[in-house]
Parts: structure tokens; sequence; C-alpha cells
């Protein structure tokens, strides 16, 4: 039996090549889990204010407050669809924190908070999780266009419209950028691979994330994918592709930052993994946890809470207090509250409007559809 | 006024949008330098440039998103899918996402997007190419399906298509795109949709189609006229939504209905004509409504298409059969 060449050897030589996956994606980090600062020179680079850092956490706060009083008032049969966001605040805020308002949200389902730190109301994500059209008129308060998508159900058509959005931004030689959001379980559909390699391929103006948070529903995200990292299906359509600790606001902002900069400037998109953890229930529609995981293991990832490492950095600085938070957290509630009233006095929606906005120019039997219901005052 | 094939007419159409209106852009697997596997695209990317005219990746769902996220951008985006028997791999991006945007959006934003695509059979192409899948997309409320079936049509309808700010699937004839030649206006035109055809007048009996049938029935027409029977044949050019004024005209005319498709009898347009029909001028019929298709069977292979597709005999048949009822 002959040896074959020492080249040949490296390429068939595939458990290293294994291992390279493993080790190709050290995870980014700034705040450990004792809010320190294990980079200082990251900190510097992400160039946040004492200011911004305060706002950053009370968005944060917002996102929690938003995660019990939804799932309250869920409960009570108040709300409607709401999929829980505890333990994603870093996550979610972080990355959102370095997008402007020119910049277009692709959200997934469990992404509105994103939607409403950019200036959708809260009464609006309470009327789209009810159900109710108005909820999908991205609008601010005093009417100004708020540049997000629906939160989307189909898992990776976010993607995939984010792409599409992306090259138009560069096609009209935009200073913005396309992000987009999905989960550990939204990398395993063929749309999140083709929006990668069609930003790719165009080299357009795209960030896209992956909120890998341990489970798809129930299934665990090692069972999502034989992949060690799921950043490495970026580099599978060319692009930079990095794993971030998803439970420190200050590496999630610092990646997005760092990636918008990058896409913006005509060089292509950035894939972000960003390392969390879904605290509770996939929704409050019946989803039972302890059916697919551990009490331990919630009670660990508890122990991880995103908020616990940024308050205590930010007392540390002694830019945060208890009274603070306090205050923080009562003028949150009564926003929240303000909204649930002014959610529940809007008008019934109207199946003639329906048919009206399901194509610009209705159809002859639609068009008497509408003579029906509006007859029928519906 | 020249004569053109449906093929030249659909090009015809695309150079014409392109040159309006700087906002369309035509995309697609090899729609650019190769001007598309029929060429309906020929020679644009060379006149508008690879910003206007480009070539995607292999992956139809993609197409489907970039042309959503393009169009909400404010461009009008015409995506052409190479084969209409490869849409189900961008189902979720026309039917369920662009069919359902402006829905969705509270009539906030509009999706002013042309799904162009060739469908049907009698060319043999491998499986899965020739398709009759119209009956699938025009299900979806929010879109529209459009299915000409001449040149000057395809030209006309095809215009109007790209200044909708409606969805439309734009589904072109392979069996027609080079055998099917006509006069076709020069310049910018536009026909309008939702509109039928009344495609040949007569007196007996409405034989209602579209698509790559019409030229069929058309024949068939032809013959049954040597034989006494003055057919009308309502060319629907836009089968979802359907046009129930100038259906419902020729049925009180001839009281006698044919529906006549290249799709299976399951599948196709037919079954909602004969509803509507059903529905609302059953007074006026004076037989019951005749159907002829393609059997219920997957597409078949090449060699037996010919053998498969209904024929203008089968036409024939059937509408003797209505004719001859009472």
């Amino acid at each position: 039996m002959s040896n074959i060449s020492n080249l040949n050897h490296q390429i068939l030589d595939f458990a290293t090549q294994l291992k390279a996956q493993d080790d190709n994606f050290p995870t980014l980090s700034v705040l450990n889990n004792d809010g320190q600062i294990v980079d200082e020179e990251a900190l510097k680079r992400a160039d946040l204010s004492n200011d911004d850092l305060v706002k950053l956490f009370s968005s944060m706060l917002l996102n929690r407050q938003l995660d019990i009083r939804s799932t309250k008032l869920a409960k009570q049969g108040r709300f409607g669809f709401f999929a829980p966001t505890a333990g994603q605040e870093a996550s979610q805020m972080g990355t959102a924190f370095a997008f402007r308002a020119e910049d277009w949200l692709f959200p997934g389902y469990r992404d509105i908070p994103q939607v409403v730190a950019k200036g959708w109301p809260i009464y609006k994500a309470i009327l789209w999780s009810r159900g109710h059209v108005l909820g999908n008129e991205f609008k601010t308060e005093d009417g100004q266009p708020v540049n997000s998508w629906f939160p989307q159900i189909i898992i990776g058509a976010q993607y995939v419209e984010a792409a599409g959005v992306a090259l138009g931004l560069k096609k009209r030689e935009q200073n913005a950028v396309a992000y987009a959001y999905t989960g550990d379980g939204g990398s395993s559909q063929g749309d999140f691979y083709e929006a990668l390699n069609f930003a790719g391929a165009y080299h357009a103006n795209a960030v896209f994330f992956v909120q890998n948070n341990g489970y798809a529903i129930s299934m665990p995200r090692a069972d999502q994918t034989a992949a060690a990292h799921l950043a490495a299906k970026g580099w599978a359509a060319g692009l930079p592709s990095i794993v971030v600790d998803g439970q420190d606001a200050i590496a999630a902002y610092l990646a997005a930052k760092e990636a918008r900069a990058w896409a913006v400037s005509g060089k292509g998109p950035v894939l972000i993994e960003l390392l969390t953890n879904r605290f509770e229930a996939h929704s409050t529609a019946g989803d039972d946890p302890l059916r697919y995981r551990s009490k331990e293991d919630i009670a660990d990832w508890w122990k991880k809470d995103p908020l616990i490492r940024m308050r205590k950095y930010l007392t540390d600085q002694g830019l945060w207090s208890e009274d603070q938070e306090k205050e923080t957290i009562a003028q949150i509630d009564a926003r929240i509250d303000a909204d649930i009233k002014k959610a529940d006095q809007v008008d019934k929606q109207k199946i003639s409007d329906y048919l009206k906005n399901t194509l610009e120019v209705p159809s002859y039997v639609m068009r008497e559809q509408i003579k029906k219901f509006e007859s029928e005052g519906r | 006024m020249a004569v053109k094939s449906y093929i030249e007419a659909v090009r015809d159409a695309q150079d014409l949008a392109l040159g309006r209106d700087e906002n369309v852009l035509i995309f697609g697997e090899d729609v650019g330098k190769n001007g598309g596997v029929f060429r309906a695209t020929d020679g644009l990317q060379t006149k508008y440039g690879v910003d206007r005219v480009f070539n995607t990746p292999l992956a139809e769902s993609g197409i489907g998103g970039l042309a959503i996220g393009l169009a909400s951008q404010g461009f009008r985006p015409i995506m052409e899918i190479q084969f209409f028997g490869f849409v189900y791999e961008t189902m979720d991006s026309i039917a369920g996402q662009m069919a359902r945007n402006r829905f969705r959006f509270n009539g906030t934003r509009q999706m002013p997007i042309v799904v162009r695509a060739p469908y049907g059979g009698g060319t043999k192409t491998p499986e899965m190419h020739a398709d009759n899948l119209e009956g699938l997309v025009a299900q979806n409320p929010g879109l529209r399906v459009v299915m000409p079936a001449n040149p000057a049509d395809a030209k006309g309808l095809l215009l109007s298509a790209i200044a909708s700010n409606d969805p439309v699937v734009f589904l072109e004839n392979i069996h027609l795109y080079r055998s099917l030649k006509g006069e076709v206006a020069d310049g910018y035109y536009t026909t309008p949709l939702d509109k039928a055809a009344i495609a040949r007048e007569g007196k007996d009996v409405s034989i209602i189609t579209y698509g790559g049938m019409t030229p069929v029935v058309l024949n068939a027409a032809e013959s049954l006229a040597k034989e006494g029977i003055d057919a009308e044949v309502v060319d629907l050019r836009t089968v979802s939504p359907l046009d129930i004024e100038t259906i419902g005209k020729s049925v009180e005319k001839t009281g006698r209905v044919v529906v006549a498709q290249e799709a299976q009898r399951i599948a196709g347009i037919s079954a909602s004509v004969m509803a509507e029909i059903s529905e609302r001028f059953i007074l006026s019929l004076r037989a019951p409504i005749g159907r002829v298709s393609a059997p219920d069977t997957v597409y078949p292979f090449a060699q037996a298409e010919n053998d498969w597709m209904a024929n203008a005999d089968d036409v024939i048949a059937k509408v003797k059969e209505v004719v001859n009822y009472d």
C-alpha cells in the first residue's frame, strides 16, 4: 500500500477539519457575568457614553417589563400571542442600539422590543399581538414612518426580504442597512442560506443576526444542526461571521455597530450569532418548557441574566441605583398601562376594509363582497 | 404594426418598461448575458446595464424575497422564474408574503411585482418544467394571474402588469413562444387586466378558455363552423380574478358552455369558471357545462405529452355533446 502525499493527507484529514470548525469561532465578550469589563480596549471601541449606557440599560428594562406585563396579561386573556423575551434583552437591545432610524428592521415574532425601540408605539405592538391590522401600520405616535416590517411568522422569509431591501439600499446609494433577526431554529431554514448567499453575492447592505437562544420551541440547538457554530453557516456564503456573548449588551452593541459600519460601506453583509437563552416558554399559548428542559438548566441561565451584569456594571460606575431602577420601572409600567387602554379603545376591524386592502384594484367579486359587508356594517 | 412572435412581444414589453421607468428591474436565473433560456430578456442587459437587468444565484425563494425587498424600496421588480414548475421553491415569497403584504400593512405599502414564468406542455421539456400550476397561484387572494394567449396581449398585458401596484403572476406559454406570431402594435400600449377578450364571436356555444389552450380552441371553432356550429371563444386573459361580466354576457347569449384548459381536471381554472356560471347564470343554461382538460395524472413524461394533452378534437367532441344535449 502506497502512502499518499502530505498535502492529500491533509485534505483527507476529516477529524482535523472538524476540530478547526470548532476552534474558528471564538466568542466576542466585553462584560462578564459578574459585571466586570474583560476587554477595556473593546469597551473603548464600543464608544458608549455614560448617557448611552443608561439608555441602553433602560431599554433592556423596558424589554423585561414588557415581557413580565405581557405574560401576566396573556394569562388574563387580555393580550394576544406573545413570545417571551426574558434572557434575550442584551442580544435584542444591545444590537438594536447600533442602528439608526433610516435602517430597515426585519424582526422575527419574538423581536417586538426592537421594533418598539425604533419608535413603534407599545399600543401598536399590543394590537399586533391581538391580531388587529392597525398593529401593522409602522408609524410613531406622531405619525412618522418606522422603517420596520411586521414581526415575521414564517421564519426565514424576513431574511430573504431583508436581502432585497439591502440590495435596494445599495442601488439607491443610501447610507443605511437592512438588519434581520432569526433564531437558532431559523438558521435551519433554506431561506436563511439563500438570504446570506444573495446578500453576499450582491455585497448588499445587510446585517443578519441569529439569536441562538437554545431552543426552537422544543428542539435543542444541538439537535438543530451538526455545525459547531451557527455563525459558520455564514462562511459558506462568504460572509464575515462571528459569535458574540448574547448576554453581554456591550459586546452585542459593539458587534452590531462594527457590522453596520462594514455593511454600509459597501463591503457586504455580516452574520452575527448571539449566544443567549430563552428563559421562559416559546410562547404564552400553551408551551411548557419543562417538557423538554430541566429546571436546573433554566435556573443556571437565570444566573446569566443580562440585566444582572449590566446593572452591576452601571452601579459600580456610579451610573445607576436601586431608586433609579424603581422609578424607571414605574414609568415603564405606567406607559404600558396607558398603551393597553389605548389599544382597548381602537375600533373593531371591518371585513370591507380587509377587502379594500387586499388588492389596490379589487376584482368584480371583491367589489360585490365589499358592498355586501358594507351594507351589513361589517 | 409588425408581426411578432409571442416571445418577441414579451421582450418588447420589457424593453419599453425599462426605458420608461428607471425603477423597473429585471432579475432571475440567466436573464443577463444569456437573455433568459428562452431569450425573453435578450439584449436587455447590454442596453440597460447590469444594475437594471441582472442574474441571480440559483435559488427561487431568494429571487422572491429579493423582489419583495426591492419593491418595498420603490423599485418595480420583474422577477423571472425560469420555469413555472420551479415555483414551489418560492411559494412562500409569492403566496405567503407578496400576496398578503398590502393587506397586512393595512394598505400602507404596495407590492408592484411581476412574477414572469414560462409554463405549459407540448415542447417535451424534462419533468417539473411544463406543469400547469396556475390554479395553485390563482387560489391566493392578493395575486393576479395573467395568461396571455397571443403576442399582442402578451405585450399589452405585461405592460399593464408592470404598471400595476398589485403583484401579478404572468404566465407565458412555452409552446406559443415561437409557434405563434401576430400583429403587435409598436410603442407603449396597455391591455387592461381583469378583462377577458372575445377571441371569436359566435352564437351557438361559449367556449371559455385561456393561455396555451386558446389557439387550440380557436382551431376547433373553425372546424365546428364548417359543421354549422358557431362557437364564441372567450379568452379569459386574466384567470384570477375572473371577468364575470364578459363570461356572463357570453353565457346569456349562447346558453351553452364548454370550459377548456390545458391543466388537469383537478387543477387549473375551469372549476372556478363553472362554479361562477352555475351560481350566477344557471337559468341561462340549456345544457350542463362541458369541460375539456388533461387527465388527473401527474404531468406526463415527455414522450407521452401528445397523447396526454387535450387537443382540438377533444374540444370539438365536447362542444357537440353540449350543443346536441336537448
